[in-house]
């Protein structure tokens, strides 16, 4: 035991000295071994690159993919780049991605809503009930089918959390039984047609904002970029007088640079033919909100925290229950504006809805937008990204008249092409320490 | 040392299944003390741990705070009444970052939005004046060591000002200096008036920070002894129930027969 006695001192630093005599640790002190990310602009490039190195590709894969796919159908058709068909692409991507957003709160769960397109089908048909059979005012028709769509994302959690039947078959179960219920619901009349009134006018095709105007596009990307802008020096300001490290102006400047270029670009080929489709202002006004929650409010934080580890979230105090709930409840009511968005589209509820490869479409554009299966990587973001190049594909497939056969081939490709970026990306991330 | 422990248990007892985890334990922790709880693998230390932490509730016994008897069913509760606890497993999320996991469940808001430059402030300020050395309070925590990870662990019961702080083998996984850190650290929360409950296998450990030690013993309370007055072989004979055996309880029948 005499070898305890030796070991007490040695690891008594100070020999006895109270703690309060030990100086404090200067700011100085930083092991040489750690990699210190250099300041300025050069500081940014190398540490761009070494996040590449250890597998943290973000939305890099789908940017470059994009270009690709845009590169190979404009040499095949040079209409796939017009306007009109950029103004198509982005009215149709509107209601799969507005699914799509919500699904990204679920898989950062690192859980599956296997139930989101049965959930819009249904939407559909009860928006349709309420406002064509029963003459309800479209708006109030329309509240009632999203609180429905959530209240049914909140049932499906609840067996989820509460019962601990897994997220998978709750789901499952949901998409075959909302699916029945709205055939059931539509059964009598087969299909119903939509008044183009009210929300769903502005979802349609013939609603673009600020009627047509030409500043209509233009104000839309200034508001933008000006909120990118400001919101950075805002955020660099207070960092600086916290004396936290902060974004170098270089750095600032040349983001906002790379969004003006994209949102001026993007309104000017949008203005060519009809301007911005409401349908996709409301989307990104959705994609903005959701960016908000998920990054700036605690509700935000503790989705994170419960995709990154159940038991730590536990243990921090977060009750899991009442984030999963609420998580499938965001799926559920997103499914239903998605819903509301198809149904848009066409003016009617039909038997349809829902069908077909609508759910693997919604699931395919949050894994190709960047975020992860495995739960608590990724952002709302990859909505719109992803679906970007879902509907790219799908559009431009249509202008080359191949059949929906291919189409589904070459999804399906797109898809297993994300999800082996996503698992190798891990993996490499695993490899260089960093998940 | 105030009179009316910060925390006691009395009578505690908890099951698992057919498995009788804890019996009729007792345990004190006073302002500023540190206490230190042992016992082999098995004894019912996590567990014990784990009922004032409110992961398990009790089945049976009282837990007292400041004299009153309160209820601890959750996690929250145990947060809510000031009691800090320091898991073996950590308990941290890889995918955020340092910054995340320090605040988690307490985030500082500003407007309504979590205020991440304080929080960002707050933390620097924490981990150096625990002298604790990492590459970036930025980091995801998946990019640190297993000494560092445990520092922020250490660092993350910190933040909410509690009263008890629990920590479960704290120094099982550290090299020399980060162990002698912890250590340092440990006194430093007895010096602000902190109880400690130190969870640890490491005799030298115990001996070097703790006042009092607790044995536990295949769930049971087995010896409560002053560090100052005791010996390590006492303690150890307590842990491994040496002193409880065919031969010591013959000694003490003819010790009581010679009488």
């Amino acid at each position: 035991m005499s070898s305890d006695k030796s070991t007490i001192d040695t690891s008594k630093p100070g020999g006895g000295t109270p703690a309060e005599e030990v100086p404090p640790a200067t700011v100085a002190a930083i092991d040489p071994r750690l990699l210190v990310r250099e300041q300025g602009f050069k500081g940014y490039i190398t540490e761009f690159q070494r996040k590449l190195k250890g597998g943290e590709l973000g939305s890099l894969p789908v940017i470059v993919g994009l270009i690709i796919i845009w590169t190979i159908f404009q040499v095949k058709d040079s209409l796939f780049l017009s306007s009109s068909n950029m103004v198509n692409i982005s009215f149709f991507l509107s209601g799969t991605g507005m699914i799509a957003a919500g699904l990204v709160f679920v898989l950062l769960l690192g859980e599956i809503d296997l139930s989101v397109a049965s959930v819009s089908g249904l939407s559909s048909a009860l928006f349709a009930i309420f406002a064509t059979t029963h003459g309800i005012n479209p708006w109030l028709a329309a509240l009632m089918t999203l609180a429905i769509g959530a209240g049914i994302g909140a049932v499906h959690g609840f067996f989820f959390a509460k019962i601990g039947v897994p997220a998978f078959v709750v789901t499952l179960a949901g998409n075959l039984g909302w699916n029945g219920l709205m055939l059931w619901l539509l059964g009598s009349t087969g299909s119903l047609s939509i008044a183009d009134t009210g929300p769903l006018h502005i979802l349609g095709q013939r609603s673009f904002f600020m009627n047509q105007s030409i500043a209509g596009a233009y104000v839309l990307a200034t508001v933008g970029v000006a909120a990118l802008l400001l919101g950075s020096l805002v955020d660099q300001t207070r960092r600086r007088r916290a004396n936290v490290p902060y974004r170098p102006t270089s750095e600032i400047v040349l983001r906002t640079v790379a969004l003006a270029v994209v949102a001026y670009v993007a309104a000017f080929v949008l203005n060519k033919s009809s301007g911005v489709p409401n349908a996709l202002v409301i989307f990104l006004v959705a994609l903005v909100i959701c960016d908000f929650v998920l990054r700036r409010t605690t509700f935000g934080r503790k989705v994170f925290a419960v995709g990154g580890s159940i038991e730590a979230a536990r243990r921090a105090g977060i009750s899991v229950a009442a984030v999963r709930i609420s998580v499938f409840a965001i799926a559920g009511f997103f499914s239903s504006l998605g819903g509301l968005f198809l149904a848009a589209q066409t003016y009617t509820a039909t038997l349809q809805a829902g069908q077909g490869n609508l759910l693997m479409l919604a699931i395919a554009a949050a894994v190709i937008g960047g975020t992860s299966l495995f739960g608590g990587r990724g952002n709302v973001w990859s909505a719109l990204l992803g679906m970007l190049v879902i509907q790219s594909i799908q559009t431009g497939l249509d202008l080359l008249n191949m059949n929906q056969s291919i189409q589904y081939m070459i999804t399906g490709a797109v898809l297993l092409a994300a999800v082996v970026i996503d698992s190798v990306a891990r993996r490499t991330q695993k490899a260089s320490g960093r998940a | 040392m105030s009179a009316t422990p910060v925390l006691a248990l009395r009578g505690v007892s908890k099951r698992f299944g057919a498995v009788q985890a804890l019996t009729d334990v007792e345990l004190e922790v006073h302002a500023g003390e540190v206490v230190a709880l042992v016992g082999d693998n098995g004894a019912g230390k996590s567990t014990l741990v784990k009922t004032i932490a409110g992961v398990h509730p009790v089945d049976d016994g009282v837990i007292e705070w400041e004299g009153k008897a309160v209820s601890i069913v959750r996690p929250q509760d145990a947060q809510h009444l000031g009691v800090a606890t320091v898991y073996q497993d950590l308990a941290l999320c890889d995918n955020l970052d340092v910054v995340g996991n320090l605040f988690l469940g307490r985030e500082l808001l500003r407007f309504g939005s979590l205020d991440e430059v304080s929080m960002e402030k707050r933390s620097r300020e924490l981990l150096n004046t625990l002298s604790i050395r990492i590459p970036s309070v930025r980091i995801p925590i998946a990019s640190l060591s297993g000494g560092q990870r445990q520092v922020v662990a250490i660092a993350r019961a910190l933040i909410g000002e509690p009263k008890v702080v629990i920590l479960d083998e704290p120094t099982a996984a550290l090299g020399v200096e980060q162990t002698a850190q912890v250590l340092d650290l440990v006194e430093r929360l007895r010096e602000r008036g902190l109880g400690v409950i130190l969870i640890s296998h490491n005799m030298a450990d115990v001996m070097a920070v703790a006042d009092t030690v607790h044995v536990l013993r295949l769930g049971k309370n087995n010896g409560s002894f002053a560090v100052k007055e005791t010996t390590n072989e006492q303690i150890i004979a307590a842990i491994t129930g040496a002193s409880d055996n065919a031969v010591t309880r013959r000694q003490a029948r003819n010790a009581e027969a010679a009488k």
